[in-house]
């Protein structure tokens, strides 16, 4: 039998697999583009170029907040070659069981062995130094340069922010960011963190077989970074340090804010802590220490307090109830000390005096004024919800209840009483003026946030408006504040009522008034004191004032928990403040000296 | 034995320039899939491109020892060389070196010998041997018994070390011994196997539900639609099929399917509780089964985009992203083809396969012109293991077969590979230019 037909079947096997293999070929390398671009992202390496940060000067130009570099040593393990792990460890002072975990980790899923991996985060350029020369020994390990917040200043850590690596919830959120990028949390990096972030750049490199890295494509598919923008605040560095300066040893905030403009001069919250504390690998470990102080360092008194206003809030009555009529400025009503208590020899004032004295029987009456003003003669209740209604509307307008529309996140609103609040708390019908009198001086369910408190000067040292709090007002060189910050918001007054409560808040800081011991000889302060009840604890010292009394340049808000009574701690700080503001310093030293040492932390 | 009538060599000069062609182009890919930039010389001896230098010049030397010795000395000698390759098989299980877990290798300083790859040409010359001196061609039973015998004592020493990539190599002499005679019936089984293989294989790595027992390996579905066929193919031998073959084919169906139920049984069997966790999972991933690590298909996965990395022309000498940054692990041995079709594209790459197939081809030719039996199945035995090599070797790289590790020919580093290919086709070729002067 002849198989010689046989050679043909055996080509034939062999000519089909060639075919085969052709056709596959054709597949992988020629058909589609799949496996090709699966090549390209890993050779060639997306570069994430990052952009520094904008910077934060005052409203001096002094650097407030800037970068510095720091450096983080990568492992790509697809390139890691025996290595002498001893001396990789003393170089780069590490321990060797923390880089067995982290080698291990580099792939381990979701790591894989040809993308990179941090070992170490965040060196500063001094100890990056130290093994720069020789980390050459050690293939696939590398260091990739990275920018950190820095605070020269060291001042202003709650109102400047800090920033932090974006969390999950942050990433599911906004797609724009990537695991690893920085994001503000807090204050102005914050409100600002669209301006400040800048635009990653994406650089596309090949290596070739050098190990060199090119640019893929001539860079044509390169996007550049943007810097972000610097941003020009409205702080005073001086002035905010030296109000954290007279704060210190004590619980408490202080706001300052230029009333034309708005313009947030100082924002203190006491205790404050070292901004630098929060950046770079210590991070972690401080935000826990300072989180866990009892103290509540992390917690912005300024902008997230919400205290009971006490005595101040009689400016806010006084201006209501002169614009509702149901006062005039020759209103007088009996200090009947038999329904609520008042201080000091008066019996009969009319309004300015009312003020001086803080009489607090003429404010229940002229709450009372208002808010039973008859509109339903037939039912008490009803003629107070009414009334209150009236008054809360009014009351709104100087900006009580709401966030200004500041810059400053997480601004609390307060609580400013409303029929609705009341019908809750007591049910329809359930209350009426002698239920909430006590808002009449400021106690009661009021609260309002120091912000607020300050931005009441405003409007008084502006007779009739106010600019929302912002702490920004330029953003990029030469460039403006946000277009709501410059327009003014009325207050619906009219501004001849402002005129018997500035001459009110003149004689409180002048003989027989309460805050008369902070008068100064060249610059006319106009303050109101007030001490808000914290039985069985000490008071609140509270004071709030512009100064000077014509052309206000700065207006303050200051509390001091339990501290006592307002002329003592509250006033004094307020003048001092103003004295550094308006001429650079004071010269009652003892004052300062005394204001600095205090220790209130009781 | 010293040859005599040089002046009547008549050298195939076209198969001779399709080896330089083949050598030349795989030392070239070495040169670039081992490149060390630290010493670009190709005569850096220290790196893989250098040192292949030093076994291509041996491989000359070696070429002219063939062809000055006496086309007799081959075919007398047969047995010998074969005995002494078994030898050598035998030896390297007990003073062998380990390499990958395989005792495959004599080291000899930084040099190695891979004896299994020799002991091919020992197998081609004593199969060409006893086939053409029994004068009869492979229809006896006793026959074949005693030609797998040949095959399998090497084969068998070559799976105690293990290497099953050599071991799949020697599939080639089933080719050769068809081409001789063997019932056709061995291709067709071998096909039907390598099927019911891959089925059992990839339906038995599911799991599913039986009724009355439960959740068992889905490879009792393949059983019972194996039985399924079998029945439908009864019905139609009773309904379809004269009478008097009815009882062979009844025979014939029953047999079938007891040999495809223990087929498929024991290839489950083996893939689940015989071989090693990274053999199963290389097999997975050939026939793209869910594996639980990343590790056990990174290999495959780098290959596949290596290759699509070439496009149609290809990256250009030097150039591969993939292959100069050391993707694929050790590219320059078995994934050698990868670095070819990076660097050459779809362009180059076929013209390897074309460039194989040229030789096989060339090879057959000269086998069927020869008058001497003894020389035409050696011829088909070189033609056999070339393919099988560029098989299995291919077909891994393209992700078609499993990643065995084996050697293309020609192509990827290592002395003993080269050394083999090349007295295996050389003494072709010494025998091919005596084809003349030799009667039988
Ligand atoms: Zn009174």
């Amino acid at each position: 039998m002849n198989n010689d037909n046989r050679r043909y079947t055996f080509l034939f096997i062999v000519g089909t697999i060639c075919v085969i293999y052709i056709v596959r070929l054709f597949a992988l390398q020629v058909a589609t583009s799949e496996w090709k671009n699966r090549g390209s992202r890993l050779t060639e390496r997306e570069v994430i170029v990052y952009p520094s940060r904008g910077n934060i000067f005052d409203r001096n130009g002094k650097v407030l907040v800037t970068n510095q570099t720091v450096y983080d040593l990568m492992v790509l393990p697809k390139e890691v070659v025996a290595f002498d792990t001893l001396e990789f460890c003393k170089l780069v002072n590490l321990p060797y069981d923390e880089l067995k975990e982290i080698l291990k980790k580099s792939v381990t899923y979701p790591n894989v062995k040809y993308k990179p991996s941090p070992v170490i985060k965040q060196m500063l350029p001094e100890e990056y130094a130290l093994f720069a020369e020789r980390l050459y020994k050690f293939p696939g390990f590398f260091v990739q340069a990275r920018t950190l917040r820095t605070y020269p200043e060291n001042l202003g850590s709650l109102v400047l922010g800090d920033v932090g690596e974006v969390n999950k919830d942050i990433l599911e959120k906004h797609p724009d960011y990537r695991k690893g990028d920085y994001i503000g949390l807090n204050g102005i990096e914050k409100s600002y963190e669209k301006e400040l972030r800048g635009k990653r750049g994406i650089k596309y490199v090949y290596r070739d077989n050098l190990g060199v890295e090119h640019s893929v494509e001539n860079g044509q598919l390169d996007s550049a970074a943007q810097e972000g923008v610097d941003l020009y605040s409205t702080l005073d560095a001086e002035l905010q340090k030296y109000g954290e300066k007279l704060m210190q040893n004590k619980r408490g905030c202080i706001v300052a804010i230029e009333p034309s403009t708005g313009e947030i001069l100082a924002l203190v919250s006491a205790p404050t802590f070292d901004p630098n504390l929060l950046v770079g690998r210590a991070r972690g470990q401080n935000f826990a220490a300072l989180a866990k102080d009892p103290l509540k360092p992390l917690f912005n008194r300024a902008t997230q307090a919400q205290y009971r206003p006490g005595s101040i809030f009689k400016l806010a009555q006084s201006l209501t109830a002169l614009q509702l009529g149901a006062i005039t400025k020759e209103t007088r009503i009996a200090c009947n000390r038999s329904i609520i208590g008042c201080h000091g020899p008066h019996s009969m004032d009319d309004l300015e005096m009312a003020i001086v004295h803080s009489c607090n029987p003429y404010f229940r009456g002229v709450l009372q004024r208002v808010v039973e003003a008859n509109r339903d003669p037939n039912n008490r209740a009803n003629d107070a919800a009414m009334g209150l209604a009236i008054w809360n509307e009014q009351i709104r307008k100087l900006g009580f209840g709401s966030n200004l529309g500041s810059d400053l996140p997480g601004m609390k609103k307060g609580n400013v009483p409303s029929p609705e609040y009341y019908n809750k708390k007591y049910g329809v019908g359930g209350w009426n003026f002698s239920t909430i009198y006590s808002i009449a001086i400021g106690e009661g369910e009021l609260l309002i946030n120091p912000v607020q408190m300050c931005n009441l000067a405003c409007i008084i040292a502006n007779r009739g408006f106010y600019v929302p709090p912002h702490t920004v007002r330029q953003i990029g060189r030469g460039g403006s504040a946000r277009t709501e910050y410059v327009t003014r918001i009325d207050v619906g007054v009219k501004p001849d009522y402002f005129e018997t409560v500035v001459n009110a808040m003149e004689k409180v800081v002048g003989p027989g008034g309460t805050a008369n011991s902070i008068k100064l000889s060249d610059i006319v302060i106009c303050g109101k004191t007030g001490t808000v009840q914290n039985e069985p604890r000490e008071d609140h010292s509270v004071f709030v004032c512009f100064a000077p009394k014509e052309n206000p340049k700065i207006a303050l808000a200051v509390y001091v928990e339990y501290a006592g009574f307002g002329g003592t701690w509250a006033a004094p700080i307020s003048s001092l403040m103003i004295e550094k503001f308006l001429k650079g310093g004071t010269t009652n030293t003892a004052r300062e000296e005394q204001m600095m040492n205090a220790k209130i932390l009781n | 034995m010293v040859a005599t009538g040089k002046q009547n060599l008549q050298l195939d000069w076209g198969t001779i320039a399709l080896y330089g062609t083949l050598v030349l182009f795989g030392w070239m890919t070495i040169y670039s899939a081992a490149y060390n930039p630290l010493l670009p010389s190709p005569f850096a001896f220290s790196e893989e491109y250098g040192k292949q230098l030093v076994w291509i010049g041996a491989c000359i030397f070696l070429i002219v020892v063939i062809l000055y010795l006496d086309a007799e000395v081959f075919n007398k000698l047969a047995v010998y060389i074969y005995l002494f390759f078994v030898l050598l098989l035998m030896l390297v299980l007990v003073i062998g070196k380990e390499v990958n877990g395989a005792k495959a290798w004599f080291g000899i300083g930084d040099f190695g010998i891979q004896p299994s790859e020799f002991s091919k040409i020992g197998v081609g010359l004593f199969l060409s041997k006893f086939i053409s001196s029994s004068g009869l061609q492979l229809k006896n039973l006793r026959m074949r018994i005693q030609a797998f015998a040949i095959i399998g004592l090497p084969a068998f020493l070559i799976l105690l070390q293990p290497d099953v990539g050599s071991l799949l190599t020697f599939l080639a002499f089933i080719l050769v011994m068809y081409r001789e005679g063997m019932s056709g019936n061995v291709l067709i089984a071998g096909f039907a196997s390598v099927v019911i293989g891959t089925l059992s294989i990839v339906i038995g790595a599911g799991r599913t539900t039986y009724p009355y027992f439960g959740e068992m390996s889905s490879i009792w579905t393949f059983i019972i639609s194996l039985f399924g066929l079998a029945i439908l193919a009864l019905i139609f031998v009773r309904n379809f099929v004269v009478p008097r073959s009815r009882r062979m084919l009844y025979s014939v169906t029953v047999i079938s399917l007891i040999l495809a139920s223990t087929l498929a049984f024991s290839i489950n069997y083996i893939v689940d509780n015989v071989l090693e966790k990274h053999h199963k999972e290389r097999i997975y991933v050939m026939l793209s089964l869910p594996v639980e690590r990343e590790d056990a298909t990174y290999n495959s996965e780098m290959a596949k985009i290596t290759v699509g990395s070439g496009g149609f022309f290809g990256r250009g000498f030097h150039q591969g992203p993939m292959t100069q940054n050391n993707y694929v692990p050790e590219q320059w041995t078995d994934f050698i083809f990868s670095a070819v079709a990076e660097e050459w594209g779809f362009v180059g790459s076929v013209a390897v396969i074309l460039l194989f197939f040229a030789l096989i081809y060339r090879l057959v030719a000269l086998a069927e012109r020869q008058r001497s039996q003894f020389s035409r199945v050696y011829g088909y035995c070189v033609a056999a293991i070339l393919f099988m090599h560029l098989l299995i070797n291919i077909g891994m790289v393209l992700g078609l077969a499993p990643i065995i590790g084996i050697p293309l020919p020609f192509f990827s580093y290592g002395g003993s590979s080269l050394m083999a290919f090349t007295i295996l086709l050389f003494i072709m070729i010494r025998l091919d230019a005596e084809r003349l002067s030799i009667f039988r």
